[in-house]
């Protein structure tokens, strides 16, 4: 067989390896959308969800994924960043710096179920708030901070050793330098790195089943003082969120359209994760763009 | 007389017996230099000669990288840079440098050139315009970006960044720059506009050049230093390297016979 051959052949399987996986991408994408669009309306967004007659909406659910999100991004990224900031400027190579590196990738493949029941004994046991917010959040943390310690990382490796050179020549301190040149240079890539994590946060369930538990109390919308137990924002009350709504309804749902309910959050979930990643692509360029260009 | 060739020789850095190990390989052996005031040494020899190693021992840039050491005197300006109690803010600050690829920020070309002086603590906005203006001229980049100041560096030609980053380093009003190979990236006609400015400049700032083309050290330098293996072989005039060097291995570099 000669090498033109081979080399057609080999384009042929790629693009055969390619057409199967934008298939099935494309297929269980635009499956979930098309069973769960005609579900859609502000009333299944906005209303609370009903434990047996039908009819009942994601509302609560909803709110609950943001409002965890938005803890746990408040968590993180702070976290995430110094540890970065550390692992790419600070720490010397050697066997410290190296155990650190195995436990971040150690905790960033660790299973979430596995961190579900850390967070349980943790987060819901040991400071005895009970299934909460909070906990869930911390628990996602957990999760999440390798992720945004490996993205800070690596983003602030990939600006140009040549930047950082000029800003120390001319006489600037190291933390100056991180933070007027490095920082702003890394910037679009952490904040496209953290945007593509909100998205697997958004959709986690396993970490939060015990830890935030199943249930959402009644909550009042018009009540915004978060230590009063009906208001929303109350981080110690115990939170259902979408993904984890999902799972309940289907294990153990008693309403009888448990299989509209649950296609409607399914295609929520995946629009609101299709929503996170093009947010991540468009604002990292705008932004890329306006750092580089002019002030 | 006397008095002419005193003040003619003026020093700004005295370097005795200076040794520089990477791990345990040793980088430069035992060199003694000297580079004088309004002057600009030249310093040539084949890669890895330890030429661009020696360039940034002057402004410690060299500590960046791990495993350096050194012994022996850098002295500039009555301190012994080697002895570790030098403050690094104000030593870059007094010894500017450029690099071989222009490396302006991605910001605006008034932000790289307003960066040093601000973040050394300048904050009047008339006196950054001041600074911006003086350096840009200086460098004869003002007539060419003054109408678009604020737009990306990263837009100008690669002539043009080399330049602004040579402004960039004087707007800390240096006393010295140091050019590590700085149109070793560029156009013959970019080459050209850089070295007359370092004629220039060299009447307010003492500049120590590194390059690897020797017609260039010919052309701009009144001093050459050729090294060879981490030694300083020769270092005279420049017109008695070109025209009668003591060493033979100096008459081989500069005739083209090796390197």
């Amino acid at each position: 067989m000669n090498s033109k051959v081979t080399d057609r052949i080999a384009t042929s399987i790629f693009y055969l390896i390619a057409a199967t996986i934008v298939t099935v991408l494309v297929g269980l994408l635009g499956y979930i959308i098309f069973h769960g669009f005609s579900k859609l309306n502000l009333e299944f967004l906005t209303s609370p969800s009903s434990s047996f007659r039908a009819g009942g909406g994601i509302g609560n659910q909803l709110f609950n994924s943001f409002y965890i999100l938005f803890l746990t991004m408040v968590f993180t990224v702070p976290l995430g960043l110094g540890g970065g900031i550390y692992m790419a400027e600070y720490a010397r190579p050697g066997r410290l710096t190296n155990a650190i590196r195995t436990c971040i990738e150690v905790l960033a493949s660790l299973p979430s179920i596995v961190i579900g029941m850390f967070g349980l004994l943790m987060f819901v046991n040991l400071t005895g708030w009970g299934y909460s917010i909070l906990g869930g959040a911390l628990a996602l943390t957990v999760f999440n901070l390798p992720v945004m310690v490996r993205v800070c990382e690596d983003a602030l490796r990939t600006v140009q050793r040549d930047q950082k050179e000029a800003s120390l020549a001319l006489g600037i301190t190291h933390w100056h330098t991180i933070k007027t040149v490095l920082l702003p240079a890394a910037f679009p890539s952490i904040l496209t790195g953290a945007i593509l994590a909100s998205g697997r946060v958004f959709g986690e369930a396993a970490a939060l089943l015990f830890t935030a538990g199943l249930t959402t109390p009644t909550l009042d919308f018009s009540n915004w003082n978060p230590f009063d137990s009906t208001s929303p924002l109350n981080v110690f009350r115990p939170a259902e969120t979408l993904a984890v709504h999902i799972w309940a309804v289907n294990t153990q749902g008693l309403i009888p359209d448990v299989r509209e309910v649950a296609d409607g959050s399914s295609a929520v979930l995946i629009i609101s994760v299709l929503i996170f990643n093009l947010l991540a692509r468009w604002i990292g360029s705008a932004v890329h763009k306006k750092i580089t260009a002019s002030k | 007389m006397g008095q002419a060739v005193l003040t003619e020789e003026k020093t700004v850095f005295d370097i005795k017996n200076l040794n520089l190990w990477y791990g345990k390989n040793l980088a430069l052996k035992d060199i003694d230099f000297a580079i004088y005031n309004n002057e600009i040494t030249a310093i040539i020899g084949p890669s890895g000669c330890g030429k661009s190693t020696f360039i940034k021992t002057l402004n410690l840039m060299i500590q960046n990288i791990p495993g350096v050491r050194m012994s022996g005197e850098i002295n500039y300006d009555h301190q012994n840079l080697i002895n570790g109690k030098v403050d690094l803010v104000d030593l870059r600050k007094k010894v500017g440098m450029v690099f071989q690829k222009a490396n302006p920020f991605p910001k605006s070309i008034y932000e790289n050139v307003a960066y040093g002086p601000k973040i050394h603590g300048l904050k009047k906005k008339g006196k950054l315009d001041e600074i911006v203006e003086r350096s840009l001229r200086d460098v004869f980049l003002w007539d060419e970006v003054k109408d678009r100041l604020n737009t990306s560096a990263l837009g100008l030609s690669g002539g043009q960044q080399q330049r602004l980053c040579i402004a960039r380093a004087i707007a800390t009003k240096p006393d010295v720059i140091l050019m590590d190979e700085p149109t070793s990236a560029l156009d013959p006609i970019s080459t050209i506009k850089i070295e007359e400015l370092a004629l220039q400049l060299k009447k307010d700032y003492s500049i120590v050049m590194v390059t690897h083309n020797m017609q260039q050290a010919a052309r701009v330098s009144d001093r050459t230093a050729f090294f060879l293996m981490g030694e300083l072989i020769e270092y005279a005039h420049t017109s008695k390297i070109f025209s009668a060097p003591s060493d033979k291995r100096t008459e081989d570099y500069v005739t083209g016979r090796f390197g």
